[in-house]
């Protein structure tokens, strides 16, 4: 579809990486910056995977073994908190500052400067976070979505630096999230037209709209709950006129955007995967757009469905109701593209495609709870168990990680110039698969059955499953271990040299440049046919 | 503006100034955290308050070494146009950002004069709150007599709210005259209705701060009198933030202007903080209409 | 390495693995079917929405299946380049849009028939507070808290676990069958969820707003359930009983509570006449301590710094006794400290306050009488 013009390594004159620390504290290289995103990332998903290695040793056993409730609750906490702002998204923004400038022809991202400052805020942020855990009386321990009164009235004296904390890391992303959209509004290059930008260029291009949109009512969100907790307001306290429930509108309203800004991306990724190993074009590559487009729109009406049961009136609740369901409608259109996309093609299955279509399959069962808990009378009875957690893990684990762990494996090549190590790869896919079902298809059961989220201790009933649960816990814990060797042998060039063209199906412009792809892509603007 | 076409990309050099941004947002955020908690404890230590300065110091550093390090290279004709496009689509998508930082709290106020005070009055699937747990409580907006029974008086927007929406109306026109003197490159008009401008935002300020001795000392309205305080000066504070960062921002382009800075075709600066302008403004008409007037 | 035809087989193994005990419609890894004729029709649109998701993932999953297995390069299989089709993209468009409006349509019903509480025949007030549950009885003067009771021996695994571990109280809410009951949800301080599995009702206790739900339970029996909206430390720790009666067993129920109140006051009365003994006292204040107090400033007063006081030697245990027993009458204002003087008897209260001054290692000597108590009642 696409010439390179203007290849690089020609140009080396001045600016290659500055050598030591200083290259990565000074950059303004969207491939440093990129890949600082990613390690960031990382080292996030293995500590909030260290909390949830607490929590699933805690709920091993019913009675309290290893930790106390107060801090079990800070675990919980934290553990959502990290996943959610620590690893997910600035894995996905780490990807987008790789891929993105690449993707559309532009030498680097909009507005370098102020992504090494997005980037930097980050550690500082989570450093924050995490100190917060050693203050007196604990870190949050109200949960990721720290409802009101719990996080105001009645919350430790940590909570204001977590709302600052949160304050820091919303800015980021919201400087990352002008960068996205900047630059695959001006950057392109000449030809590459809107529809004829990458699949992932497209999901990031929405994505970041959502960001820039929820973030700052976030922080509105914790704003209120800094000024009630210590400088007197009632936003949320019927005895000053203000309501609990309106933080929890104010929350969603963020919130529920928000887990699609952990999707979309995902969306991007595996639409791109799936042609390159089925080895046929995309099947609807403008529905797909749309279907992006209208999960956006549609994820801006529907957040009251995580709070059916606080008592709103009847038709708001059916309001609700309907517009989630709806979601499901362009959700399916995704689905069904990539099925019909992998149709009549030739398929091979190496490891990202292995991820791909294992998310394809378990990120739809995540969706399919999904819709269910939309049904409001239905959800009377799951909300708050393990059945939602149950729903979100599969979304979120094999959906958002899986995706960054199917992208990770197919662009990795491209990032370091060698092949990873393929029995490795191998083991921790099937490593993988197997444990994350252990662990999170019995919550299904223990949800249903009536085990509610958030608590360190259980009635004997559920003791066999979370037993189960917990090895899988462990297990799928242990099988990222794997990814890490793998990924460190990579980086330190372990492995077979590849030739630019590491798929034979892959197509796009980041194929065109050599392995690694040079510390500057394209100086001159690239021709798109 | 060098008038290079989209044919050569231009990326800017390494600079330190980011990092030094993320450290000051490091230290004001830990010192806040800490300054706002040891708030109750008259015997804390302080360190909180000293951190939360030194950081907003270092933003400040930061902010004049990157800008001067910007201002530097675009005077020497680095920058292209391809870059001042996207300085202007960042600047919109900002204020965007922020537009929806002010909507979390109209949000707020909206729902609490709609549907929170109401509800606790009775109203829709309410009638149990009202009757069993605040039988006296009265519902109205501006609610002068929270649930549990504070008072406190409304704000009309008589009198100093209507002055100052005079004076910042004025003063988007002002600055639109002293775009437009730019654009024609009459220097004398350009900074002269900047210089206006900065005064009417001082202005509003001034009279901003009058508002709040008043409300505080005549009315008993405060930041803890219910939720119409609350809203209140919440809206009314980060509106006012946003005017003094304007101001400060119109100052600084004023200083450059005085020394010869911008031209009709190069002048972003001048652009984002005449934008920025505007938008408070128009958050100041939409405070004006829910907060004062309706 | 394993052929790609193994990993597929495997795979689609494990897919049938996880879809069928779902759809196997056993109680410890299904919802309950419950006492209810609502949480009956919830049961229902339950399984229909389960069985409507398993047909769709059957076709789609066979479908993609069917490819990954025949149209694999590795069987020689070429690459087919159709792609766009608007016939196609509307088909899977409008099939599911029907499905929803299939599944909206009983839901809707069911929704509606859940949230209109009026015409009830009892109605019952549920308070929570950490960890606890209040229930008024609207109209009839009777009133208590419902605590857990599993001895704290099971929680630290010293003692052997019993079969309803976690989900025993030591006074359950009792309420007839086949009476419409309405419960006004509401909170002391931070918002709980009022919830038993069987009955389908589960409604957030939102503190100053009061939620309405309703029940009309079918036999009698105990119900079981938890909190269910993070509390705070003990969330795990305030679970519900309910006990449905027959309404004429409800009904006679309800004449002894109103005796039992009389004669409580009489009780108290013959009480603030009388002095009771060191002893006596600290052996009731230790119980009502561990019963009360424990949750929060812990079984060794210790309390949990940054979030609930210590009381050994703080200002208040050490300070006037009147002070003392202000804060434990009226609670704190603001904080988790909540007002202790309706929940426990004079007697309780005095020995309580009693102990605290006492117990761990303080020996003060005071002894807190429930005529004091009283009096400092009486003096606001
Ligand atoms: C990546 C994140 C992600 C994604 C993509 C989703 C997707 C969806 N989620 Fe989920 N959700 C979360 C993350 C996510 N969720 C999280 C984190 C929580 C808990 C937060 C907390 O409380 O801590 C939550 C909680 C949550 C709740 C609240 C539960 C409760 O607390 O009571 C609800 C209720 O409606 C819900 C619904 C949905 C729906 C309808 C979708 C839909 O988008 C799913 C659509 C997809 C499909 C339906 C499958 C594919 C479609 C087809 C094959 C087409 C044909 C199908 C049909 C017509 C049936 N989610
Ligand atoms: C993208 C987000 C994301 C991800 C990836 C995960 C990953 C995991 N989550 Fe998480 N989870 C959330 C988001 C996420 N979670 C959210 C938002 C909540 C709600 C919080 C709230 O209620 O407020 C939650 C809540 C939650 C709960 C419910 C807690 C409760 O309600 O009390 C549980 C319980 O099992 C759990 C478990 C796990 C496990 C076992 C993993 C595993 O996948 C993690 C695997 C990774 C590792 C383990 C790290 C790698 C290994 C090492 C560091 C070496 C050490 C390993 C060993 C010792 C074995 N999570
Ligand atoms: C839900 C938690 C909770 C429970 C249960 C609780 N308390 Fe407290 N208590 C607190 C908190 C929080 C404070 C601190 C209030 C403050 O900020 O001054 C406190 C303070 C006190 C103090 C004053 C301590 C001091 O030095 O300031 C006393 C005495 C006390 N409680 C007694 C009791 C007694 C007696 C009971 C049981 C009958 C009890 N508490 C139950 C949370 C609780
Ligand atoms: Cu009460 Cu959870
Ligand atoms: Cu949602």
């Amino acid at each position: 579809m696409n010439s390179v013009a203007s290849t690089t390594t020609q140009d080396t004159d001045d600016h290659g990486p500055a050598k030591g620390i200083k290259r990565w504290l000074f950059t303004t290289n969207h491939k440093d910056i990129g890949t600082l995103y990613l390690w960031f990332a990382f080292i996030m998903f293995l500590t909030g995977g260290a909390m949830a290695m607490v929590i699933r040793a805690e709920l091993f056993q019913p009675g309290l073994q290893i930790v106390e409730p107060h801090f079990f609750n800070q675990m919980t906490t934290v553990h959502g908190l990290i996943m959610v702002f620590g690893a997910v998204m600035p894995a996905f923004t780490g990807l987008a500052n790789w891929m993105i400038p690449i993707m559309i022809g532009a030498p680097d991202m909009a507005l370098p400067r102020m992504n090494n400052l997005s980037f930097w805020i980050l550690p500082f942020a989570f450093t924050i976070l995490l100190a917060s855990l050693f203050v007196e009386g604990g870190g949050p321990a109200f949960g990721w979505t720290f409802y009101a009164p719990l996080s105001t009235t009645y919350s430790g004296d940590s909570t204001a630096l977590f709302v600052f904390s949160v304050h820091i890391m919303g800015i980021s992303s919201i400087m990352g999230a002008i960068n996205v959209i900047v630059t695959i509004c001006n950057m392109r290059a000449p030809g590459m037209t809107w529809m004829k930008m990458p699949l992932f260029v497209w999901t990031w291009l929405i994505t970041a709209f959502l960001l820039i949109a929820v973030m700052p009512v976030l922080a509105g969100a914790v704003t209120m709950v800094l000024t009630d907790k210590y400088f007197g307001t009632s936003f949320f306290d019927a005895a000053g006129g203000g309501d609990p429930v309106m933080f929890q509108h104010i929350f969603w309203f963020f919130g529920h955007p928000e887990v699609y800004i952990m999707i979309l991306p995902a969306f991007g990724i595996i639409s791109t995967i799936v042609p390159t190993f089925s080895r046929k074009p995309l099947f609807g590559y403008s529905s797909m757009v749309y279907a992006t487009a209208s999960i956006a729109l549609l994820s801006f009406i529907v957040w009251a469905h995580h709070m059916f049961t606080t008592g709103m009136p009847v038709y708001a609740e059916l309001f609700f109701m309907y517009c989630t369901m709806l979601i499901s409608v362009p959700t399916g259109v995704k689905v069904f593209n990539w099925v019909a996309t992998m149709w009549r093609g030739a398929i091979s299955y190496e490891v990202p495609m292995m991820f791909s279509v294992a998310f394809i399959v378990l990120f739809t069962f995540g969706g399919f709870s999904g819709l269910m808990l939309a049904i409001t009378p239905v959800d009377f009875q799951y909300h708050d168990t393990y059945f939602v957690v149950a729903h979100f893990h599969y979304v979120l684990v094999t959906g958002a990680i899986f995706s960054l762990i199917a992208a990770t494996y197919y662009w990795l090549p491209k990032w370091t110039g060698v092949m990873y190590d393929l029995v490795l790869a191998k083991w921790h896919f099937w490593c993988s698969l197997i444990s994350v079902n252990l662990l999170f298809f019995p919550m299904h059961f223990i949800g249903l059955a009536g085990m509610p989220r958030r608590i360190p201790d259980y009635s004997i009933q559920f003791a066999g499953w979370n037993q189960l649960i917990s090895i899988g816990g462990f297990a799928f814990g242990l099988s990222q271990l794997i990814f890490l060797v793998l990924v460190i042998k990579a980086c330190r060039k372990r492995g077979a040299v590849v030739n630019h063209q590491v798929w034979d199906g892959a197509k796009g412009l980041e194929w065109q440049l050599p392995s690694p792809a040079p510390y500057h892509t394209f100086e001159k603007p690239p021709k798109i046919e | 503006m060098s008038q290079q076409d989209k044919s050569q990309y231009y990326v800017p050099a390494q600079s330190p100034w980011p990092i030094v941004g993320a450290c000051a947002f490091f230290l004001i955020a830990f010192g806040a955290g800490h300054m706002v908690a040891d708030l109750q404890d008259p015997q804390a230590s302080q360190w909180g308050s000293l951190l939360l300065i030194a950081g907003v110091l270092v933003l400040f550093i930061m902010l004049a070494g990157w800008f001067k390090d910007q201002i530097n290279e675009s005077r020497s004709g680095l920058h292209n146009r391809q870059l001042g496009i996207s300085y202007r689509q960042g600047m919109l998508w900002f204020i965007f950002s922020e537009i929806m930082f002010f909507a979390a709290f109209f949000g707020a106020l909206l729902y609490l004069r709609v549907i929170a005070v109401p509800w606790l009055g009775g109203d829709s699937n309410n009638a149990m709150t009202h009757a069993v747990l605040w039988p006296d409580f009265v519902p109205q907006w501006p609610l002068t007599e929270t649930p549990d029974g504070t008072k406190t008086q409304a704000m009309g927007y008589w009198g100093l709210p209507l002055i100052n929406t005079v004076i910042l109306l004025t003063s988007s026109v002002t600055i639109h005259f002293a775009d437009l003197g730019l654009k024609k490159g009459n220097r004398k008009q350009l900074s002269s209705m900047l210089f206006i401008t900065i005064l009417l935002g001082i202005g509003f300020l001034f009279l901003q701060v009058e508002e709040y001795i008043h409300a505080y000392q005549d009315l008993g309205l405060t930041l803890s009198s219910g939720v119409y305080g609350n809203t209140f000066f919440m809206l009314t504070g980060f509106h006012g933030l946003h005017v003094t960062l304007g101001t400060l921002f119109l100052l600084v382009m004023w200083l450059r202007i005085v020394r010869g800075h911008f031209s009709s075709e190069n002048h972003f600066a001048f652009l984002a903080a005449s934008w920025y302008w505007h938008f408070v403004d128009i958050v100041w008409l939409c405070l004006f209409l829910f907060v004062y007037v309706l | 390495m394993v052929s790609s035809a193994q990993r597929v087989l495997l795979l689609c193994l494990f897919t049938g693995i996880q879809v069928l005990p779902a759809a196997a419609s056993e109680s410890s890894i299904n919802l309950r079917k419950g006492v209810t004729d609502i949480s009956h029709q919830v049961y229902d649109l339950h399984m229909t929405i389960f069985y409507i998701c398993v047909v769709i993932a059957l076709l789609v999953f066979g479908v993609m299946l069917y490819a990954m297995v025949f149209h694999r390069k590795s069987r020689g299989a070429k690459p087919a380049n159709f792609h766009e089709s608007i016939k196609v993209e509307i088909a899977w468009t409008i099939v599911p849009f029907l499905i929803l409006i299939a599944m909206a349509v009983p839901a809707t019903s069911t929704l509606i028939d859940m949230e209109d509480a009026s015409q009830a025949d009892l109605t019952i007030r549920v308070t929570g507070s950490q960890w606890k549950w209040h229930y008024q009885y609207h109209g009839h003067g009777i009133e208590f808290y419902s605590l857990l009771d599993t001895p704290m021996e099971q929680i630290q695994n010293k003692w052997i676990k019993g079969d309803d571990y976690l989900l025993e109280v030591d006074k359950p809410l009792i309420i007839p069958t086949e009476r419409k009951v309405r419960f006004l949800m509401t909170s002391d301080d931070v918002i709980h969820s009022w919830w038993v599995p069987d009955f389908a009702v589960k409604k957030d206790a939102n503190p100053g707003f009061i939620n309405e739900a309703w029940t009309r339970v079918n036999e009698a029996g105990i119900y079981r359930g938890q909190c269910a909206e993070l509390c705070g430390k003990d969330h795990g720790f305030m679970p519900i009983v309910v006990k449905a009666v027959p309404p004429a067993e409800f009904d006679s129920w309800m004449l002894q509570q109103k005796e039992f109140i009389r004669q409580a006051k009489a009780e108290e009365q013959r009480l603030l006449a009388m002095s009771m003994s060191f002893d006596e006292l600290m052996a009731e204040g230790e119980k009502v301590y561990g019963a009360y107090c424990a949750a929060c400033h812990q079984p060794n007063g210790a309390g949990l710094p940054g979030v609930f006081p210590g009381l050994i030697n703080s200002v208040v245990t050490r300070g006037p006794v009147a002070d003392h027993i202000e804060i434990v009458l009226n609670g704190k204002n603001g904080t988790a400290m909540q007002a202790f003087a309706k929940q426990l008897t004079l007697k309780q209260l005095a020995a309580v306050i009693t102990y605290e001054r006492n117990a761990w290692g303080m020996n003060s000597g005071d002894i807190v009488q429930p005529k004091d108590v009283h009096l400092h009642k009486q003096g606001q």
